[in-house]
């Protein structure tokens, strides 16, 4: 368990082949990553990276394919034996006990923990075991009161600790801010570079890959569609080696924001508990103008979730006033659609749909109880909602096998196409997102975000919460950063610096 | 009138009483928060607890030692948190409905089996005078110690220390908080909760066994008045810890004994509203640890009525 005296290890899969059923997950795929090298595996949501560790780790058992560790093969039958041959997982999730202690979380994963545990002694051990650990954590704590950086952390040296020299880490930067991710990846850079680990990086930040990774593989619908060393390539080469040769779609010109343009949102002096009750958050003097968009940056957890419940009405609200258009606005279906205000949340299958209600009844949410000339219709009529989403259906491009498919059997790119179509068509003048591109390919993303612009263009307010820093610098016209529940700092686009934003997303002002 | 101490008898019962009526609701509760603390909810220890009293009192009937009887009501309260904790492992499977069900069950055929024993007449549990040193006859009642008390305090406390310092105590609480990360630690969460919902069972079967076999003291259809659906609310008011599960033990068990307290000062009008006093205070601690805007703090993540 000493991170000097045990060296790296070495892994390759060799022809990894993955079927499940009639479908390739994965065919014929080599990845070699020498000891201690930092390897990056490049590719879009569904495009076999998952499938490809699963199966180095364990998980999977491949229809075909070797694995070789430290120049021998090697029977991987379960996580247990890749374990056992050092090779560590740390998820995309936190795999922590969020209630016990670093402590308690790392020598309970031990496979030999005591039957009784002497914490004076495994204080002690635990103590110059992170000496030499580059990662400073406090382990006393429950694990719930850590940054979501320092979890992270904590989850690379619980690996460590359990004596795992070959890691594979599973996007693990995507709850962190920049100046967290930047160290973290640094401090694991560093112990690759001194020979004491070798990794093998799930991403598709390409940034975060030419920072640090020296080699590259890259997956496309189960296919390896390129490798080499990161230094031989730039993010154009990569990006064309993940996506192929997909249209996509581009963003419009963002038009000059009216300098007479009125304010549709604005938020007065708002309180409301968070999620645990223990916490308030306080939302004073926010105001989005006709024809921009307002990017909200913060990461998860500061309270955005709630700001945005608030909105939505989904939240009591303990003081304060929303007011869109200089009306008073409590979110009832009335208002919204008189006042023209429209939500895509996150995690739109649960928070925007009825999962197991047809495509067309969801897209027809907003106007099903209307009839033609916009007054309260006491008969629903069924042609009238398949018409509706035909269109639709064509005009947002969403691929669905028919209108009476439910929703849920949609792929993520297009339940999110059938919520915008919903969301985005007939007059818009409050548009309010949150993360509307997670988890969604390269085409999705792309198209989705050409939508938004479009409907900024348009003379739509929008308030968009993001997670992605990326996303915000591309579409937003001001940034705000939320941080302990609070609006902490703002910056016109013109002006804004990742370093700085990230800064005030750590809390650190 | 020698021994006549007046209205000081009244907090004087109430500690005896509040000694005498918490064993069960100490074992309850304890054996819930080794159910609960591994995710799991079990409804069901009312029926156990009912089903323990009975196995209990015809063992002890037919083998003539109380302890015996102990022993087969932990055997039989262990065999329904394993049918518990069995169904449960099936996916989709609500562990409040089987709870329930099994509550019904357990009942249902304690009350079957139990018709014979209602006439004989089983050994009591040995008590420990604790108050022979008072000469007033109030303070020796209240004093007189079941072991079984006493053997629940210490429990408390093993287990109290048993969840920070031991690797099932640790076990229990990693599978119960977070079934994922169980899971990626080579546990499989339905064995862990298998047997802690076995262990539950055993437990409260023995608070079962107190009730036949020493306080009442004899086994009839309406020996319980509930303690098995109180110890849940109680085991929520506690916090999960199985201190705090002592401490609130003893509350309830007070407020139960404030009926019969006041009866036996001379009290005639209006004691029966006293009766209801633990129900009363079983809704109070609902209330005051609900919240319509946050989880409960300290609950296990991956308890049902949590998530």
């Amino acid at each position: 368990m000493n991170a000097q005296t045990v060296p790296a290890v070495g892994v390759e899969a060799i022809g990894m082949t993955m079927r499940f059923g009639g479908f390739t997950a994965l065919d014929d795929v080599t990845v070699k990553v020498p000891a201690g090298s930092f390897h990056a595996l490049l590719g879009e949501n569904g495009a076999g990276k998952s499938t490809l560790v699963k199966c180095m780790m364990g998980f999977y058992t491949p229809t075909s394919g070797d694995m070789v560790v430290n120049g021998r093969e090697a029977v991987i039958a379960s996580p247990k034996d890749a374990g056992a041959l050092g090779l560590g997982m740390v998820y995309q999730h936190f795999t922590l006990v969020p209630s016990l202690t670093g402590e308690e979380n790392l020598v309970i994963s031990r496979e030999n923990a005591p039957a009784v545990i002497d914490w004076g002694k495994e204080r002690r051990d635990l103590k110059s075991f992170m000496e030499r650990m580059p990662f400073k954590i406090p382990l006393e704590q429950p694990v719930s009161a850590l940054a979501a950086g320092e979890k992270q952390k904590l989850e690379i040296v619980k690996q460590l600790y359990l004596g795992r020299r070959f890691l594979v880490l599973d996007e693990p930067t995507s709850v962190l801010t920049p100046g967290e991710a930047e160290e973290m990846l640094g401090l694991v850079r560093g112990m690759t570079r001194r020979g004491e680990l070798t990794v093998l990086m799930i991403s598709h930040k390409f940034h975060e890959v030419t920072a640090f990774a020296d080699d590259v593989s890259v997956l496309r619908k189960g296919k390896l569609t390129g490798r080499g060393r990161v230094a031989n390539l730039d993010r154009r080469k990569m990006a064309a080696m993940m996506i192929g040769d997909q249209a996509i779609a581009a963003l419009d010109q963002r038009a000059p924001t009216p300098a007479d343009a009125v304010s549709v949102l604005e938020v007065n002096a708002v309180k409301a508990k968070d999620r645990s009750g223990l916490k308030s958050i306080e939302i004073d003097g926010l105001k989005v103008k006709a024809g921009e968009i307002v990017g909200v940056a913060g990461v998860s957890g500061n309270g955005q979730k709630e700001f945005l419940e608030v909105l939505a009405g989904q939240r009591a609200r303990e003081a304060g006033e929303i007011r869109v258009k200089n009306a008073s606005y409590e979110a009832t279906r009335e208002q919204s659609r008189k006042l023209n205000v429209r939500f895509i949340p996150e995690e739109p299958l649960r928070n925007a749909c009825a999962p197991k209600m047809t495509v067309a009844e969801n897209i027809a949410f907003r106007t099903f109880d209307l009839d033609k000339d916009g007054k309260p219709a006491s008969w629903i009529s069924a042609r009238a909602i398949r018409d509706y989403a035909t269109s639709l259906i064509a005009q947002f491009k969403v691929k669905t096998a028919s209108l009476s498919s439910p929703i849920q059997s949609l792929s993520g790119g297009n339940v999110q196409r059938a919520v915008l179509a919903r969301e985005l068509s007939g007059a818009v003048d409050l548009l309010i997102v949150s993360n509307p591109c997670f988890g969604l390919d390269f085409a999705a993303v792309a198209e989705i975000r050409a939508r938004i612009m479009k409907a900024r263009n348009g003379g739509a307010a929008v308030l968009l919460m993001s997670e992605d820093l990326d996303e915000l610098l591309e579409l937003s016209d001001r940034i705000l950063v939320m941080s302990d529940g609070q609006l902490v700092y703002e910056t016109p686009i013109a002006q804004a610096d990742l370093h700085v934003i990230g800064e005030h997303m750590a809390g650190k002002h | 009138m020698e021994g006549d101490i007046g209205l000081w008898g009244v907090p004087l019962a109430i500690l005896g009483g509040a000694i005498r009526v918490s064993t069960p609701f100490i074992f309850v509760s304890l054996g819930e928060t080794i159910t609960e603390r591994s995710g799991r909810i079990n409804l069901g220890l009312e029926g156990t607890l009912v089903f323990g009293a009975m196995a209990a009192y015809a063992i002890a009937v037919e083998t003539g030692s109380p302890w015996i009887g102990v022993l087969a009501a932990m055997v039989a309260g262990a065999g329904f948190g394993l049918l518990h904790g069995w169904i449960c492992s099936f996916p989709k499977v609500n562990d409040i409905a089987v709870g329930i069900a099994l509550m019904l069950f357990g009942m249902g055929l304690a009350f079957f089996f139990g018709k014979p024993y209602i006439q004989p007449s089983a050994p009591n549990l040995p008590a420990i005078p604790l108050g022979d040193w008072s000469s007033l006859p109030q303070v020796r009642a209240a004093l007189n110690v079941n072991v079984l008390f006493l053997v629940g305090a210490a429990l408390a406390l093993a287990l109290w220390w048993a969840f920070k310092n031991t690797k099932i105590g640790l076990i229990v609480r990693v599978v119960g908080d977070s079934a994922d990360a169980a899971r990626a630690m080579g546990l499989s969460p339905n064995t862990v909760r298998l047997f802690a919902t076995a262990a539950g069972g055993a437990l409260a079967a023995i608070g079962g066994a107190y009730l036949s076999l020493y306080y009442p003291g004899s086994w009839n259809e309406r020996l319980s008045s509930g303690q098995g659906l109180m110890a849940v609310a109680l085991v929520i008011f506690a916090r999960w810890n199985p201190l705090g599960c002592f401490a609130a033990a003893l509350l309830f068990g007070g407020a139960g004994a404030l009926g019969p307290a006041l009866q036996s000062v001379g009290v005639t009008q209006g004691y029966y509203l006293f009766y209801a006093a633990p129900y009363v205070l079983t809704l109070i601690v609902m209330i005051a640890a609900s919240s319509p805007g946050r989880a409960l703090a300290g609950a296990p993540g991956e308890l049902s009525i949590t998530r």
